[in-house]
This record gives structure tokens, C-alpha cells and sequence, in this order.
């Protein structure tokens, strides 16, 4: 079958509407042909923009309510207006016991928020990753020497960053280039190690973000905050290569 | 009140008009509390209330202009002449910068007929199953009209950043 009638499918294949025979005949193709792989998750990265983008753009004004009629219909009264505290019994013991319910509620659901966002933030760097190594022209300087690397980046980031030697290590640095996320410039730089290529994503640090380590979709991330900046390492190798560059650029990162 | 907020999204992006949305949101709570006896038990109770919500738009003034001439499946997308003719998709553009406002102006500026099938797939995440249930219309015309939608979307992404690149 020829990409134009795969292309075809690839609408299906993003919208999760395909069989599982459908969905290995697609993937058996994107594993062989690099166009519509890119394709294909272009369209991915075009749907997950649109839904963030349209996702509650517009909410309902708080004095937006349905009619008492639509109530009365449904065999109930319009909720009515809440007594004055003072009117209420037991209105101290029912308070402390709310308060306590909204804190647990609170901290559960901003614990909760914190890490969805986490996820989502390294699942659209492992999205950049992928299409990185997908790409043609994966960087934008290509050097194994920092001290060409490094300095490519002046000018076009708000921010510098430390490279490591990697003369004694197993790593070798391939290049870098500029990218963008959440309307932010960083830096993306690629190294290899035994044929497998791990991005390191340099980003200036947001309040609130810890250091984590973590698996997704088989891919190993390691990512941390350090002097205001943060740094995401993502690699298909196990997670003891990844947390080694890690070390390496933390180390860099302190001198 | 279920799918209040998500109800109410979906009516603004079609109305682009405040009191436009409430007007539909309330209306479909009304239209589905007084035929709540149509609804079949065990079908898609959300897919269910879409489609009255979208039937009620269809009778409103601005949904009877909106539709009057765009309802037409095997016509090509008005964008369709301003298609790239360089090597950069939309997509390469947006994985390298990621413009919300962007996506947004795209989204008001697709036909309505397009608009409802991008957002019930990509926002609501329906399957097509729903989505051929809630526009009243069989799954291959859900599938083809959602390509066209898509195809002009790009097309309007595309021509804003050659626009802004000039």
C-alpha cells in the first residue's frame, strides 16, 4: 500500500478507532517509513493542541444557573438560598468538620494536579524526543565538542547552561538545537550511547517542580531543577544510563 | 448538574455568543427533561444530549446561516486552495512552538460543520460511533467529513504562520 492510502489511515489510527489487527498493520508501516511516522504524530500533536486549546475556553458565568422551571419540572424546588450561619445547629462542629474535608480535598487534588501535569509535560518531551529522532535533520548544531555546542545557544535562549566532559565517559554528544514549550525557548541536546540517542531538554524552571525519575511508554526519564533551570533526560536505555548523564550534567551544572 | 461545563463550551464554540450558549444550554436541559421518556435506556446518554443541544442550535437564526450552505460532503473545504506548497506542515510548526491563540482563531474560523466534528473528536474524545449519533449521519460521512475539517485547519494554521513569516 502506498503512504497516500496509509496516510488515510492515520486520522483512524490517532483517534484510537482502529482494530488491534488494524493498529499492528499501521504500525508495522510506521516503523519502516519515517514520513508518515512523523505524520503520524504530527496529527497526534495537532489533536492534544486542539483539545487543550478548546478545553474550557469557555466556562459558564457563576450567575449562570438553569431555570427554577426547569427544577420545578424535574419534581424538585430550585436549591434555595442558604441560611445565615448562625441559623444552622452544630454549625461549629460541621465547619471544623468541612475544613478538614476541604484541606484533605485540597492538597489531594493539588498532589493530584501537580503530578498530571508533571506526566503531561514529560509526555510532550517524549513526543519531541520521538519526533526528533524521526527527523531528518535532528539538530540544529551538529558537534561532539561543547565548546562549539555550548556557545551556538548564545543569543537564543534567556539563559546558559553547563555541558559536561564527556572525555572519560561512554557518552558522546551529537548536537543540539533551539525548541519551544509552553511559548518558552530551551534547548534540546542529543547524545549517544551504544546506538541509543537520549535528548536532554534544558528549560527554564517553573516554581514547585521536584526531581523525579520515571517509565513511560518504555522510554526511562529522569528530570530535576537546579540554579532556576530544569533539566529532563529522556532515553530508551535503562534508567542507569539515563541517571548517569544526569550526574554528569549535574555536575556541570555546579561548576 | 451532569455535563453542564462541558455543555455550555460546546454551545459557546458554536454560538461564539454568550447569551447565545446559556440561551442553548438551557433549552437543551428543558428539551431533554421533557423527552427523557425518548431516551432509549442503555444507549449514549452524552451523545444523546449533544444532539438535542446541536438540533437546538440548528434552529436557532445564527445555526440556520451557519449551516444553510456548508452541509454539502462531497463539496471541498474553502481553504482547500491554500494548502502549502513548502515542506513545513503545520504540525513541524507547532511541535516547534505551541500557540494556543493560534489554535483557538483556527477553530472559530473553521465552518460550523467542521468545527462541531474537530471539537466532538478532539475535545470530547467521542469514538465515531457517538459521533455519527449525535449528528445524525452514517460513521464513513463522520470519518470524511472529520478529514476535510482537519485538512482545513491546517490550512488556516499554515496561513497564518506564512502570514506572519512575510
Amino acid at each position: 500500500m502506498s503512504c497516500e492510502r496509509w496516510s488515510e489511515w492515520l486520522d483512524l489510527y490517532v483517534d484510537e478507532s482502529c482494530t488491534p489487527e488494524e493498529i499492528a498493520g499501521v504500525e508495522d508501516h510506521l516503523r519502516t517509513c519515517n514520513a508518515c511516522a512523523a505524520e503520524a504524530l504530527g496529527r497526534l500533536q495537532m489533536k492534544r493542541a486542539t483539545r487543550a486549546a478548546a478545553a474550557a475556553r469557555y466556562a459558564p458565568t457563576p450567575d449562570f444557573k438553569l431555570s427554577p422551571e426547569f427544577f420545578t419540572q424535574m419534581g424538585r424546588s430550585a436549591p434555595k438560598q442558604r441560611l445565615p450561619f448562625w441559623r444552622v445547629r452544630g454549625v461549629q462542629g460541621l465547619a471544623a468538620g468541612a475544613l478538614a474535608f476541604v484541606l484533605i480535598l485540597v492538597v489531594s487534588v493539588s498532589a493530584w494536579t501537580r503530578q498530571a501535569a508533571r506526566e503531561q509535560a514529560v509526555a510532550e518531551l517524549l513526543d519531541l524526543h520521538v519526533a526528533t529522532l524521526a527527523s531528518t535533520n535532528p539538530v540544529d548544531v551538529v558537534s561532539t565538542d561543547r565548546h562549539t555546542v555550548k556557545p551556538w545557544f548564545q543569543g537564543k535562549l534567556p539563559f546558559a547552561f553547563n555541558l559536561p566532559d564527556l572525555q572519560n565517559s561512554a557518552f558522546k554528544l551529537l548536537g543540539g538545537k533551539l525548541m519551544y514549550f509552553n511559548h518558552s525557548p530551551g534547548a534540546q541536546l542529543l547524545f549517544e550511547i551504544r546506538k541509543h540517542q537520549l535528548s536532554v531538554f534544558v528549560l527554564q524552571s517553573q516554581r514547585g517542580e521536584g526531581a523525579s525519575t520515571m517509565r513511560q511508554k518504555g522510554f526511562s526519564v529522569e528530570t530535576w531543577s537546579e540554579a532556576g533551570l530544569r533539566y529532563t533526560v529522556i532515553g530508551d536505555t535503562g534508567p542507569a544510563d539515563v541517571h548517569d548523564l544526569a550526574e554528569l550534567l549535574r555536575a556541570a551544572g555546579r561548576q | 448538574m451532569p455535563l453542564f461545563a462541558s455543555l455550555y463550551n460546546f454551545a459557546f464554540w458554536l454560538a461564539q455568543d454568550r447569551a447565545a450558549a446559556e440561551d442553548l444550554v438551557q433549552e437543551t436541559y428543558m428539551k431533554a427533561l421533557n423527552g427523557f421518556s425518548s431516551f432509549q435506556q442503555g444507549t449514549n446518554f452524552r451523545a444523546w444530549m449533544y444532539r438535542i443541544l446541536r438540533n437546538t442550535f440548528l434552529t436557532t437564526q445564527t445555526g440556520l446561516k451557519t449551516f444553510v450552505s456548508l452541509d454539502g460532503d462531497g463539496e471541498e473545504p474553502p481553504e482547500a486552495g491554500i494548502e502549502p506548497e513548502t515542506r513545513v506542515t503545520p504540525e513541524s510548526l507547532l511541535l516547534a512552538r505551541t500557540e494556543q491563540q493560534a489554535i483557538q482563531n483556527a477553530l472559530e474560523r473553521l465552518p460550523v460543520n467542521y468545527r462541531e466534528i474537530v471539537l466532538l473528536c478532539d475535545l470530547e474524545e467521542m469514538s465515531y460511533r457517538e459521533i455519527a449519533q449525535t449528528l445524525d449521519m452514517p460513521v464513513g460521512t463522520v470519518m470524511s467529513r472529520l478529514s476535510r475539517a482537519r485538512r482545513a485547519m491546517r490550512a488556516l494554521l499554515t496561513a497564518k504562520e506564512e502570514g506572519a513569516a512575510q
